[in-house]
């Protein structure tokens, strides 16, 4: 179960990631942010942003043109 | 030695859409956790100014630019107008209003950020904006002119913040 949950559905590049550093900012070590997108391009930013910042991709789940990210923070 | 969290931008541009691309650029690299710079000569001082809504993009002498209709009947939505219609019509005065309101809703309908959002993200993230100070005498600005924040500097003030940067970006 997720610490916090940051929707993110509407937006677009590079408003989802920017979003997703400023909610992880805010976090402790070891919680988990789910992020909501419906941004296609995400997907692969998403990966990208925590390989970056060392914070951890638990999953990528995607349901009906909704994609949630599951980020545990570094 | 080079340090690969640091990314410095020289923004050169104050037409309404590339206004964009540096502020995309730097608060993205500041989420990923680099240290940015970002030097605004020329007419990228535009994009320092207290007031933006005057900037505008111009379809004249940009063949690249896609013009779709952000509203109306979906089959109308896909015509591409660019290619259609003569450059020389937007040499007519006031198209380029027309072609900045359109951008603005199409951007609005996508849900991209703002230019201004983009920009207090960017102040938010501690991007460091320098003006260059010679092209801010050079077009008659006064400091005034320009938000809160920005430091006034050179080229050589440049060089110093792209040492061991390893993106250095012109745009």
């Amino acid at each position: 179960m997720a610490d916090e949950t940051l929707d993110a559905s509407g937006l677009n590049c590079p408003l989802p990631i920017l979003k997703t550093k400023k909610a992880l900012s805010k976090m402790d070590t070891g919680k988990i942010l789910d992020v909501i997108s419906t941004d296609a391009g995400s997907v692969k930013d998403i990966e990208a942003f925590c390989n970056q910042t060392g914070n951890k991709l638990i999953s990528t789940v995607e349901e009906s043109g909704k994609y949630i990210f599951t980020i545990e923070k570094a | 030695m080079s340090d690969s969290k640091k990314m410095t931008i020289i923004a050169t541009k104050g037409t309404f859409d590339w206004a964009f691309p540096p502020f995309i650029i730097a608060s993205t690299g500041v989420a990923m956790d680099k240290k940015v710079t970002i030097f605004f000569t020329f007419y990228g001082l535009n994009l320092l100014l207290k007031d933006t809504s005057k900037l505008r993009v111009s379809p004249l002498g940009n063949p690249g630019m896609p013009m779709k209709l952000p509203f109306g009947p979906e089959w109308l939505q896909k015509i591409d107008f660019g290619p259609k219609i003569p450059n020389i019509f937007w040499s007519l005065p006031f198209t380029e209003y027309l072609a900045t309101y359109l951008m603005k809703k199409t951007m609005k309908k996508n849900g991209v950020a703002t230019l201004d959002e983009l920009r207090s993200m960017c102040q938010e993230f501690d991007v460091k904006f320098i003006a260059c100070e010679m092209t801010v005498d050079l077009f008659g600005y006064t400091k005034d002119d320009f938000i809160d924040g920005v430091e006034f500097a050179g080229a050589a003030t440049y060089f110093d913040e792209c040492d061991g940067s390893n993106h250095n970006l012109y745009m």
